[in-house]
């Protein structure tokens, strides 16, 4: 898994909220076809880092490259077009659009010229879609407006699919369904992953490699497997949380 | 079962009374007392009562509650569940809209022959005028519809931009003598151009902030036509305003008007006839192009702004844009009826660009349901064509106007046809996706 140069790189990154720090010069690196994962506590900076890497807020300091470039002070729709996809916190998705509308945005912007073949795909992934495409999207369940927030995001073919805590509120059944999902992605398509999660659990045993954040600083990184397997961590993040 | 029918009985006329009560406190003093100049005692102020209006409010608050308490609030049931019933289903129209749309098409189109044919030139005039009026309001409602319904962006100054229209072509053939046809493109692009400057400050402002800017852009428009007296004549507004012409034909008696090209008797309803047309193909020509946009790129983002603006940034749309384009459409739209305003009236001045117009056509909108084309035309033909018809009530007006908004916000809170029929649908036919069994659901 060692490429040259990794597909995103974050480096020494701050980000502010008016005068309130946020992120204290964060280092981290998504290799490509990696998935790499970033858990913490509520409010340790988790997805305003996330939110950092789309641009919106912007660094105060520090810079973030992707696939070799520099992306820290392009507009956000600029780095959204650039084949990362996100699937936002909160799914997002648009309640009164029908699922089909829903999928076709993610692909509109993007340039998609296989929008046929990237919809089956989806279908494929995630077959519940298929038989809701008519429906609105907001009469779906909750996790199928995730399942839908993620194919959604896949619609515009991307090399990076950032995902902000997926399993949100969620069933534990619904969430392996979609951590099995992911994992599909990764493995068959290789698609390089970066998920910011709270279940601790489920999301380091998916991961390759991740990173733990206390408090807008990373304080441990490893592979899946060894975080998984420290003390602390079991401590600090997965607590009862081993089911 | 009787002794819980008289209890609830008591329970009704206490409440009643406790309005009652409540009234005649307020009354006594709102309407009970009214300071007068008394002309007998040399000028001076006096206190004119008049008991006889309180005693009459009173008792309709009085019997009033008392006929809600005995039949909607303590009814097993409730007579406005019986009017909810009546009330169309949204789903209903799903078959109907498929229907409806060529009916009403085939009957604007042959509506002046109607009239025509019915009335005769001279009885049909105000009927023509009505329709002009209430097409005028049905295209303004259009070109808001694509702000409001489908951007989601809450424009209250919407009339600025119908205020910008009808001056373009005002001032513009005042001074240069432009013709009405030059000067329709132009004022649709000047409205669009004012809908983009507007854009701009309020690019970051959603709901009730936005509404609140963009009623003070309305205001200031309207304020500076009023007092930049040099240029556009401030309350004296402008005159003389150049009626359009048929490809050159004016709508004149003589040898070169209409009526002697076509060999026609002259008579002046042919140029009602004739704006009647024009406002109706305006009209149909936005309604067309906002149906076109409504399924491609921009219209979608339209639509899925209104919805989530965050997943937008997240896929990567430029949300600048998008809100831009948006107020510029819907500017443009709202500038060219302007202009035909100015053209049909002769005659303009800031008073007929007051807020309350931006309020109507807001009204419209949300009346016929956001985003929904047809359900703008049946609200234009019910709110306009209504208050016309009972003209001679002009003072209960507002009264009506009140109780039509209450009574559909209570039955039918998402505007008359609140059905959206999706954009895209591969399997060809698009259904309408109903909002009666859906609302606001995020899961």
């Amino acid at each position: 898994m060692s490429a040259s140069q990794p597909l995103l790189d974050v480096r020494n990154v701050e980000t502010h909220y008016g005068k309130i720090i946020a992120l204290r010069g964060v280092d981290l690196t998504v290799n490509e076809g990696e998935i790499v994962t970033l858990i913490g506590a509520n409010g340790a900076g988790k997805s305003t880092l996330m939110m950092t890497i789309c641009g919106s807020p912007q660094a105060s300091s520090g810079s973030i490259f992707y696939d070799g470039e520099d992306i820290t002070r392009l507009p956000t729709h600029l780095i959204m077009r650039k084949s990362i996809a996100q699937s936002p916190e909160g799914r997002r998705i648009f309640p009164r659009m029908s699922v089909l509308e829903n999928l076709i945005m993610g692909a509109e912007t993007a340039g998609n010229k296989d929008v046929e073949e990237s919809l089956k795909k989806a279908y494929d992934l995630f077959p519940r879609l298929k038989e809701r495409r008519n429906q609105r999207g907001g009469t779906l369940s909750g996790g199928e407006q995730q399942m839908l927030a993620i194919a959604r995001a896949l619609m515009s073919k991307p090399r990076l699919l950032l995902l902000d805590e997926p399993s949100l509120g969620l069933a534990p059944l619904i969430v392996k369904q979609i951590f099995d999902a992911i994992r599909d992605l990764n493995r068959t398509d290789g698609l390089t992953v970066f998920l910011v999660e709270q279940n601790a659990y489920h999301a380091l045993k998916l991961a390759h490699r991740g990173y733990v954040m206390v408090n807008g600083k990373i304080t441990m990184s490893g592979t899946g497997k060894e975080l998984l397997a420290r003390d602390d961590v079991k401590a600090a993040y997965l607590e009862g949380g081993g089911h | 079962m009787s002794a819980q029918s008289e209890s609830r009985f008591v329970s009704a006329v206490k409440d009643s009374v406790a309005g009652g009560l409540i009234a005649l406190a307020l009354f006594s003093l709102m309407l009970g007392m009214k300071a007068e100049v008394a002309s007998g005692m040399g000028g001076q102020l006096g206190i004119e009562y008049r008991w006889g209006a309180v005693a009459i409010a009173v008792a309709i608050v009085f019997f009033g509650r008392l006929l809600l308490n005995l039949f909607v609030w303590k009814s097993d049931k409730p007579v406005t569940g019986i009017m909810s019933g009546m009330m169309p289903k949204a789903s209903s129209f799903s078959g109907l809209g498929k229907f409806a749309m060529p009916v009403f098409l085939v009957l604007a189109v042959v509506l002046p022959f109607l009239l025509m044919s019915y009335y005769g030139a001279s009885g049909s005039r105000r009927y023509l005028d009505l329709a002009i009026l209430v097409t005028t309001y049905v295209m303004l409602g259009w070109g808001l519809n694509i702000v409001v319904g489908l951007a989601g962006l809450l424009d209250l100054g919407y009339v600025a931009f119908y205020a910008v229209g009808a001056y373009s072509y005002a001032l513009l053939a005042h001074y240069f003598g432009l013709s009405f046809w030059i000067c329709l493109p132009l004022a649709g692009i000047l409205a669009a151009l004012w809908g983009i400057m507007l854009g701009f400050p309020v690019l970051r402002l959603r709901g009730d902030y936005l509404a609140i800017v963009t009623l003070a852009f309305g205001e200031i428009i309207r304020v500076v036509l009023l007092n930049w007296y040099d240029f556009t004549g401030g309350p004296d507004g402008i005159s003389g305003i150049p009626r359009p012409s048929f490809f050159g034909l004016e709508f004149e008696r003589g040898d070169d008007g209409f009526a002697a090209f076509f060999g026609l008797d002259y008579s002046s309803i042919h140029r009602i006839i004739f704006l009647y047309y024009l406002i109706l193909a305006m009209a149909l020509v936005t309604n067309f192009v906002t149906m076109r946009l409504r399924k491609l790129p921009v219209g979608r983002a339209w639509e899925a702004l209104r919805e989530d603006e965050i997943a937008c940034r997240s896929l990567g749309i430029n949300t600048t844009n998008t809100k831009l384009t948006a107020f510029a459409l819907g500017a443009m739209f709202g500038g060219f009826a302007g202009s035909f305003f100015a053209t049909r009236q002769g005659f303009i001045s800031p008073e007929s660009f007051t807020f309350m117009e931006s309020a109507v056509i807001l009204a419209i909108v949300v009346l016929g349901g956001l985003g929904s084309q047809i359900g703008v035309v049946i609200a234009a033909v019910v709110m306009i064509g209504g208050f016309e018809l009972i003209r001679e009530f002009a003072e209960y007006r507002m009264l009506v106007f009140g109780l039509l908004m209450v009574g559909i916000m209570v039955w039918k809170p998402r505007g008359l046809i609140s059905t959206r029929t999706p954009s895209i649908s591969l399997s060809g036919k698009a259904k309408g996706i109903s909002a009666d069994l859906v609302q606001e659901g995020h899961g």
